[in-house]
């Protein structure tokens, strides 16, 4: 195989064997030959980080984070910036669409057992990405100091505040000790991007995790012979851009066709400390957590399971006891997953609305579900259920 | 006659005032709004998207004076506005704004019809909605009756009256018609690039939709392969 020194590639494959090592990783590589589309939402969160990184260097190239002039810079790129409206219309909606692709990608692997040996690994440097991910866009809805960048980075401290002892230190010295003004917004812009670029670097980790392994499947079943595997190209190069097109179209109705469906339009009123908007909403992305948050009569217990729902998941691969992979054959963790997947969005709906009456109680027994599934059913359920028979290959499926 | 009517319709552009809603609301704005309301994010550059003339922007321009700097006593210099010049806002200072208005500040425009709950529509109706005090109601000074709101009352005294401007086109100025005017200007002022949003969406999805047969075709084929050799 090797070429000879003499060769252009030959030189550089003696010295640093990208070229083989690509064709290894990309073009001969082994995947499982039954992966649905499911399978696309890690390329799909791919796409669209690259497209906020993209977007977001030129969006900084024309941001000025200070309190005087940062709703107005957003302004001059939104109206006289050529094509900044276009520009940040890519910003604003990839983040959803990120979001929208790690929701999908993550019940994908919880239904399919994916984070169990041996993926541990994949799994937690995915939670790593997911509170990365949490942190930039966080941070990144500040930055346009409208009303909602105001007054939710406003409800974030005063949770932190609550935490006893460390917590109004460590707002402070997070702030810079002078509230939230123009130096916080200095920091929260650098927190920004360098989340955000920190995320590449741990995509890295994860999809390296990913290659020593190899993905899971539908049926949970390691793949054995040579019949069971196909390598990526063509086969999921051509079925993942494919997927990619269409997740592209779906982007491009939000930016293009809805745009007003990203942003409250509280938004587009420069932040003003004196006035309290009515009831402060988050984004749709970050509502289930704030449903959490607001089940909870007093501050910091709502901060503790509100923060506790994300740290769960990283004991979830040594909290399932089973042995078993896939749903598919876990008659009754596959209904009790749905449920799980139903709570989450209640939280999601009932954080858009006012703690009162029916949302509170949705959201404290939707908190409740979301517990009991990860700390009960998990670790107990494997002692009663009955599995259904798993088949010998993962093509036995398709007989 | 065929012949008359072509160059009729080629003079068209040329002669007739063909003015547009988003125009004839520019109009109401210059006369009647902006002597309160403010206009921070548009520039008089941008006053080309609605199709205004450039000579005509500038002369609207020229009759906007803007600070500039300090002349050689130190005192405040200003000068006419440039096209890049914001339209701004008709007082020195918020302070100034509500000593005018009874403690009340207008508004901004640049965004009205975003952060309006209901857009140009609400903002439209909220002009249309000034009634006479019935008897018995006690207004505070600065107050108007205005039935748009739960309230019953707003610190704007009704700007609007019938024939109140002179439409270059020939429009009659009637209260709700300029109303729905000024409603579009504010609409277009706070979606400025609505059009070429739609226009750069529909290519783009034309574009995707294309991609997307020809993947499909090849996924397809290539697919076929793997289905063909199963045993
Ligand atoms: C004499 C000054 C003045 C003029 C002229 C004026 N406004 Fe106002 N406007 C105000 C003031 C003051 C307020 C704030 C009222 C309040 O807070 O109650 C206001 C508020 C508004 C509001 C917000 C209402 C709300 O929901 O609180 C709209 C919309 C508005 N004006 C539209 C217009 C339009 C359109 C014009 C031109 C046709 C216009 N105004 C002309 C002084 C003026
Ligand atoms: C920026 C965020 C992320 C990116 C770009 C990303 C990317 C990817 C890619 C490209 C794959 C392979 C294709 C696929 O299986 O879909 C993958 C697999 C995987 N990811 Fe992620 N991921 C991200 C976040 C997460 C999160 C938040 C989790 C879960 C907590 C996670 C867990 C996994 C697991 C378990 C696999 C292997 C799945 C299998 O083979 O069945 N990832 N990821």
């Amino acid at each position: 195989m090797s070429k000879p020194e003499t060769s252009p590639t030959g030189w550089l494959e003696a010295r640093l064997p990208i070229v083989s090592a690509f064709r290894r990783e990309y073009v001969d590589f082994a995947m499982p030959r039954n992966l649905n589309y499911l399978w696309n939402f890690g390329a799909f969160a791919t796409i669209a980080l690259a497209l906020l990184i993209v977007s977001g260097i030129f969006l900084a190239l024309n941001y000025t984070p200070s309190v005087a002039e940062a709703f107005n810079s957003i302004e001059t790129i939104d109206r006289h910036v050529s094509s900044g409206w276009l520009v940040r219309a890519i910003h604003m909606g990839g983040v959803s669409m990120l979001f929208a692709a790690l929701y999908v990608h993550m019940a994908r692997s919880l239904y399919y057992g994916s984070y169990k040996t041996p993926r541990e690994l994949l799994w937690l440097t995915g939670l790593g990405l997911f509170i990365l991910v949490m942190i930039a866009a966080f941070a990144g809805y500040i930055l346009p100091w409208g009303q909602m960048s105001y007054w939710g980075a406003t409800v974030v401290i005063n949770a932190m505040n609550a935490v006893p002892v460390i917590g109004p230190a460590l707002a402070s010295w997070l702030l810079g000790g002078e509230g939230l003004g123009s130096v916080a917004l200095h920091r929260f812009y650098v927190l920004h991007f360098v989340t955000a670029f920190s995320i590449i670097g741990v995509i890295v980790l994860h999809v390296a995790a990913l290659h020593v392994v190899g993905s899971n499947n539908p049926t949970g079943v390691e793949p054995e012979t040579s019949d069971d595997v196909v390598p990526f190209h063509p086969y999921y190069t051509t079925k993942d851009g494919l997927g990619l097109c269409l997740f592209l179209m779906v982007y491009a109705v939000l930016i293009f066709f809805a745009p007003d469906l990203l942003t409250l339009a509280n938004n587009y009123a420069m932040a003003n400390p004196l006035v309290t908007p009515g009831d402060i909403t988050p984004e749709w992305y970050f509502a289930p957590f704030y449903g959490i948050l607001r089940a909870v009569p007093f501050k910091l217990g709502g901060l503790l399971l509100s923060a506790g729902s994300v740290a769960v998941l990283f004991a979830v691969p040594w909290l399932d006891r089973s042995p078993v992979k896939s749903a598919r054959f876990r008659p009754v963790l596959r209904w009790a997953l749905l449920g799980l997947f139903i709570a989450f969005i209640a939280l999601g709906v009932a954080g858009m609305h006012k703690p009162t009456g029916l949302w509170l109680g949705i959201s404290r027994l939707s908190v409740a579900y979301y517990y009991a599934y990860f700390l009960l059913l998990l670790p107990f359920l494997p002692r009663f259920e009955k599995t259904r028979p798993v088949p010998a290959s993962l093509r036995g499926e398709n007989r | 006659m065929k012949r008359v009517l072509l160059i009729g319709l080629m003079a068209l552009p040329l002669t007739a005032q063909a003015s547009t809603p988003e125009q004839r609301g520019f109009q109401v704005y210059r006369q009647v709004c902006a002597t309160c309301h403010s206009l921070d994010h548009v520039t008089f550059a941008d006053l080309s998207g609605i199709g205004l003339a450039v000579a005509d922007i500038k002369a609207y321009a020229a009759s906007h004076q803007v600070p500039d700097g300090v002349d050689d006593d130190g005192d405040p210099k200003t000068r006419p506005a440039r096209l890049s010049d914001s339209i701004g806002s008709p007082y020195p200072s918020e302070a100034m704004a509500r000593l005018a208005n009874h403690g009340d500040t207008p508004p901004d425009f640049s965004r009205l019809a975003m952060t309006e709950e209901g857009g140009a529509g609400r903002i439209e109706t909220i002009l249309r909605s000034y009634e006479p005090k019935p008897a018995g109601v006690v207004l505070s000074a600065g107050s108007y009756y205005n039935t748009a709101f739960a309230q019953k009352h707003i610190g704007m005294p009704p700007p609007l009256h019938d024939g109140q401007v002179t439409y270059a086109d020939g429009t009659k100025a009637t209260l709700p018609q300029m109303a729905q005017d000024v409603g579009a200007f504010l609409d277009w002022v706070a979606h400025p690039h609505r059009s070429a949003r739609s226009h750069t969406g529909l290519a783009v999805l034309g574009y995707l939709a294309g991609l997307t047969v020809l993947l499909a075709l090849l996924k397809h084929r290539v697919w076929k392969r793997v289905k063909e050799n199963r045993q």
